[in-house]
């Protein structure tokens, strides 16, 4: 049985046309078949955050979609955010508030936060918590994450 | 974690839908949001042979405002609903639901007609819709029908659509004048499962007496689990506190059945549930009286 997908796609503004298996997610589809590994793969069930991708713009689970559920579609990962001398506010002030320790999780974070952050310029603690609550972290027990947050609105604003 | 193998569709139409669903029958599963079929895949808990995506038909994504009440359609996403204001005012009681579903993330891309035909016992849109007298509109090839909640809810993750149905749109009729509603749920972390919870609706006369009374518990068994006999208590009467505690009483000692896991034990559950009944029956009954 031929089982294969035509996939175009357009991945941090770059169109990209891949034959794929249907079941391929997302997520391994966007670190192995295009390299772009910063999109991290924690728990394939939803529930940790750490593949979460914009998908036209809005924040979704990368390891609950399948890679033909994107064709003709527009995804932006952590790599599309800023370059390590062109950062993304926010990841500047991630880097300066020490929201990350391992950093596994933090791709997650990022690309949750940053259409968030253009909706919500002036967040509160409790706001900034509600919109992590999608997140896990292990590592920093979320109250440095809150303070990057909150610096970056400072610098956006 | 990988899902097993299967041919993948995607139509346009509803009647391709119904055509693929009419030919593969209990071989093929419909993917709509996948927020929670894609992780039983991934598990291969379930292992369909044919999945029919049905995101690329825009047919099934709208809410409107009909009679009285609203219309939604199956594949509008939680995210959409969370920010429509004809929900907000026609249907208040889903619109405060919204925000208890799930995360961001999820609902983005979750439905509400997929979280419905999933029909997880802990879900809140189950309990709610089933609370609100919901009617869902299903589709086969032979024509069309009309469920009311009460009869597409039949056990654990089960409906009463068949392998051909597909579910279209959901119907939300507007609660009379003076009635109330609230939904409390207890869960170990902000938008994960509940490990109990209740929805309330309460309808009251021009005397404050009790018309209508609907409690219906989530994660107390295998569906959304109905309480009347604590209803019929209500009904008829004025609501006052110690006709809730007798309520919550008889609802949480005698028909709900909460299991035990390592989250909680039943007898756990059943002491949640009677708090919460008092608490969401205090609240549905002050928005009653306060209501229109």
């Amino acid at each position: 049985m031929e089982n294969t997908f035509e996939l175009s796609v357009t991945v941090n503004g770059t169109s990209y046309q891949k034959v794929v298996d249907p079941r391929t997610l997302l997520s391994d589809f966007l670190r192995n078949d295009l390299e772009l590994t910063g999109t991290h793969v924690g728990c394939e069930h939803g529930v940790c955050g750490a593949c979460t991708i914009l998908l036209n713009g809005d924040p979704v689970r990368s390891c609950l979609l399948f890679a033909p559920q994107v064709h003709g579609q527009e995804i932006i990962t952590v790599e599309g955010l800023g370059t390590v001398d062109d950062m993304h506010p926010l990841q500047e002030a991630f880097r300066e508030a020490h929201a990350l320790q391992c950093g596994f999780c933090t791709p997650g974070f990022l690309t949750t936060l940053v259409p968030w952050l253009e909706e919500n310029p002036n967040p509160t603690e409790e706001e900034i918590r509600e919109a992590i609550s999608g997140n896990l972290c292990r590592c920093t027990g979320y109250q440095h994450i809150i303070d990057a947050v909150k610096l970056a609105a400072e610098k956006m604003n | 974690m990988k899902p097993a193998p299967f041919k993948y569709y995607s139509p346009h139409s509803i009647p391709e839908v119904l055509d693929l669903l009419n030919e593969h029958g209990y071989d093929a599963k419909i993917l709509a949001g996948g927020q929670s079929l894609v992780p039983m895949m991934n598990f291969r808990l379930v292992q369909p042979s044919v999945l029919v995506d049905i995101n690329n038909i825009p047919e099934l994504s709208y809410i409107e405002a009909h009679n009285n009440g609203i219309r939604i359609g199956a594949m509008t996403r939680h995210s959409q609903a969370e920010q429509d204001p004809l929900i907000e005012e026609h249907a208040p009681f889903i619109h405060e639901t919204r925000p208890q579903i799930a995360t961001v993330q999820i609902r983005n891309r979750g439905t509400i007609g997929g979280s419905l035909a999933h029909a997880d016992s802990s879900a809140e849109l189950v309990v709610v819709t089933t609370a609100l007298d919901a009617k869902f509109k299903i589709r086969n090839q032979k024509g069309e029908r009309l469920v009311p909640a009460s009869e597409f809810f039949i056990g654990l993750l089960m409906t009463s659509m068949e392998p051909e149905d597909l579910l279209v749109e959901i119907q939300i009729p507007s609660l009379p004048a003076h009635s109330g509603w609230s939904l409390k749920e207890v869960a170990r972390r902000p938008h994960d499962f509940a490990l109990m919870g209740v929805a309330v609706v309460l309808t009251l006369d021009k005397k404050e007496r009790c018309t209508d009374a609907r409690l219906v518990y989530l994660s107390a068994g295998d569906g959304p689990i109905s309480a009347p006999e604590a209803a019929k208590l209500l009904i008829g009467n004025e609501i006052t506190p110690e006709l809730i505690t007798a309520a919550a009483e008889k609802a949480s000692k005698d028909e709900i059945d909460p299991g035990s896991d390592i989250h909680a034990t039943a007898e756990f559950r059943r002491h949640l549930a009677n708090v919460l009944t008092r608490r969401s029956l205090e609240e549905a009954h002050q928005r009653a009286k306060g209501g229109k």
